[in-house]
């Protein structure tokens, strides 16, 4: 019996010091950087903090745009034991916010002046009732296109700069015996190329459309021109597009086999990877239209509330992620801006440098929009509630004037 | 009764305890829990503010889950039919007496040891026409061969029907082989005697004698059925578009990736009424022949 307590005795014992140990100087962060560059990245962060005495349990969840790590944090959550820290999108991040679990970063967030230097429309998503929640790593936008040079030469080198001008790109990419648009059919990549086919027909169209969610802008003409430019593009993919992945179709331009993809920027990260340079193999541009504009897609860290001690080894990861040097080192890699608008671009390439000119272009001119496609202009179940009827239209389900009608109603249903 | 028989009679009841219980909470007591969340506002999280039969409501009108509705209404009766057909078929060929069986019926068999994740995926790329059947065809010189249902919106739901098709008619077959080897030999002779024709004898004697059998299959095959999730996600991903969502992988969106946990619980709870209405009846019979 005597036996028995002792041994329970140092198993309590083991596990106080444990639990002490783990309280002190550890940070377990559930993220979904998974891909060679993006874990080389990360790798930055880890370095910087175990600098700082701050060990890095790591916990990915592999699965792009995170719906799988959001499952697995809702599970870790609910059972009570929240990962120290959460990568995290628009949305979700209010989501959490609401249900008041979150830790708050005001200590660091003041002292070091985000305030100052994040952009207004991201600190929407950082900020909720005034106080900080979230820290922003990098600032991906999704109104861009990835041209195969040779292709464009071929076509004429000419940068497509309206709508008429990208039908006539598409027409001379078909010509040219290749597949025009290379695409994945799936219901998120669909949903990116709205976002610039809606954004290319206005920024105030875009706005009452996505962010106010006015049925009169959701139902009206010009959402009818968005689908039937919709059903244009459809016309110009691969018959073999459906279900394929988004860096599949990035391959595809990186080959030749395909002359253009509209894709968010961390497209560039395969062309990198290939061993391609922007300027000389393929060219980085704004979808025709929407020079000056930009939806923007930002990846933030989340910390949930845990001990006193806990918090401080979270205060410093938040204030490593504020650091110029790392948003430079990380977003060089994974190819996004830097969610801080006075970093240098020194590090950057062409198209890097591009995107942080433009990303302060628009802050500064207010036309820094979410994403709806990636959940930064309305909540999940509205966002999926779009996708549903854009992706049914693209597939050719939908005619779209029924799709017009379609998108009225199921936004006012998920809302 | 002496201490010894009645720890005998304890004993059982101890062993029997702890996974009664478990299966008592997390079977049954989840089960009433996601009957609750359908009647509740739970959008990330479970809440629970109380919206009666809202989610039910919204749900049957919204076209997404007509649409997964109406597809395993397609999936389920072709899969059903389908493998039931085969199954037989297969069964009898394989009753023959024919020298091989031993090493036939295990081929036909294989198929249900591969999880369905597995089936999915090699269908997948089998059938894409870019790397698989017509992409063959193609390089061995048929170039007007076209097979694209996989990527055709009407016609991709038949693409899961055949791999589950495939999956599961072994099984059945092996079902029906156990059935038919219990067919009272008696019986056939005397139908011989008679002058009965084989086909005569397996139309009307021996088929019909498989009754019990056809019960259990479409019971084993409807549950399949409705709870069919793997699959789907492997071959498809509930495309193109959503033209391959079911009822589960609509259960599985709605409560986990869009945020509409309530609508998701009542989607979950339609489908549990869907499989009572099949169980219930064959349980009920299974019962009252029992006790005759």
């Amino acid at each position: 019996m005597n036996k028995l307590m002792n041994t329970v005795a140092a198993a309590a014992m083991l596990l106080g010091t444990a639990t002490m140990a783990r309280a002190a100087e550890n940070v377990e962060v559930l993220h979904w950087w998974t891909s060679g560059g993006e874990a080389t990245a990360l790798e930055v962060l880890k370095k910087d903090l175990e600098k700082k005495g701050i060990t890095w349990s790591d916990m990915p969840v592999a699965g792009g745009g995170g719906t799988e790590a959001m499952t697995v944090l809702r599970a870790r959550v609910t059972g009570g034991n929240p990962p120290t820290a959460v990568q995290a999108l628009g949305f979700d991040i209010t989501d959490w916010a609401k249900q008041g679990v979150l830790a708050n970063l005001d200590d660091v967030a003041s002292k070091e002046k985000w305030a100052d230097v994040i952009p207004g429309a991201l600190q929407n998503f950082s900020k909720y009732d005034g106080h900080w929640i979230a820290a922003p790593v990098n600032v991906h936008s999704t109104n861009w296109m990835w041209i195969n040079k040779a292709a464009l030469d071929k076509a004429g080198g000419k940068e497509p700069k309206n709508w008429d001008e990208l039908i006539a790109l598409l027409d001379n990419f078909k010509k040219q015996g290749i597949t025009p648009i290379a695409h994945g059919g799936q219901p998120w990549q669909d949903a990116t190329i709205f976002d610039a086919v809606v954004l290319s027909l206005g920024n105030d169209f875009y706005k009452a459309a996505f962010i106010d969610l006015d049925p009169k802008a959701l139902g009206g003409a010009k959402m009818k021109e968005a689908f039937d430019r919709m059903t244009k593009l459809r016309s110009y993919v691969d018959s073999n597009f459906s279900g394929r992945d988004w860096n599949l179709a990035s391959t595809m331009v990186i080959e030749g086999k395909a002359g253009v993809q509209f894709m968010g920027d961390w497209a560039k990260g395969e062309f990198v990877k290939a061993k391609k340079e922007p300027g000389k193999d393929f060219v980085c541009m704004r979808f025709p239209g929407t020079q000056g504009s930009v939806t923007f897609n930002s990846d933030q860290f989340l910390f949930f509330k845990k001990s006193e001690a806990e918090h401080k080894s979270q205060l410093v990861m938040a204030s490593s992620i504020e650091s110029p040097t790392f948003q430079s080192a990380f977003n060089v890699v994974k190819g996004s801006a830097p969610a801080r608008t006075d970093v240098s671009d020194a590090a950057f390439d062409a198209c890097g440098k591009k995107a942080i000119k433009d990303l302060a272009e628009a802050n500064k001119a207010g036309t820094l929009y979410g994403s709806m496609a990636h959940g930064y202009a309305v909540p999940a179940a509205i966002k999926n509630a779009i996708y549903d009827v854009v992706t049914r239209e693209f597939n050719g389900e939908l005619t779209s004037d029924a799709a017009v009608k379609e998108l009225v109603s199921a936004v006012d249903a998920a809302k | 009764m002496d201490t010894r028989s009645r720890i005998q009679d304890l004993i059982p009841k101890l062993v029997l305890g702890p996974s009664f219980l478990i299966v008592l909470i997390f079977v049954y007591g989840f089960i009433i829990y996601t009957g609750v969340l359908s009647f509740t506002d739970s959008k990330m999280l479970p809440s629970f503010g109380f919206v009666g039969l809202e989610n039910y409501r919204k749900l049957w009108a919204l076209p997404h889950w007509w649409r997964a509705i109406t597809n395993l209404g397609i999936f389920a009766s072709l899969y059903i039919i389908i493998c039931t057909v085969i199954g037989l078929g297969l069964a009898i060929l394989l009753d023959q007496k024919i020298r091989i069986e031993g090493f036939l019926r295990p081929i036909y068999l294989y198929p249900m040891a591969l999880s369905f994740i597995v089936t999915g995926v090699a269908w997948k790329w089998f059938l894409d026409p870019g790397i698989g059947l017509e992409n063959t065809m193609h390089q061995w010189g048929w170039t007007s061969f076209a097979f694209n249902w996989i990527k055709d919106s009407k016609m991709a739901i038949y693409t899961v029907v055949i791999a589950a098709v495939w999956q599961s008619s072994g099984f059945v077959m092996a079902m029906f082989l156990a059935g038919l080897r219990g067919v009272d030999n008696e019986i056939i002779k005397a139908a011989q005697i008679d002058g009965a024709s084989t086909a005569m004898i397996y139309r009307r004697i021996i088929i019909p004698l498989m009754r019990p059998v056809f019960l259990s299959a479409f019971v084993v095959l409807a549950h399949l059925a409705i709870k069919a999730y793997d699959l789907v996600i492997a071959l498809t991903g509930g495309g193109p578009g959503q033209a391959t969502e079911l009822p589960a992988t609509f259960m599985y969106s709605y409560t986990f990736t869009r945020n509409s946990m309530g609508i998701g619980a009542s989607s979950a709870i339609i489908m549990l009424i869907t499989i009572f209405a099949i169980i219930i009846p064959y349980l009920y019979s299974e019962v009252r022949g029992g006790s005759k």
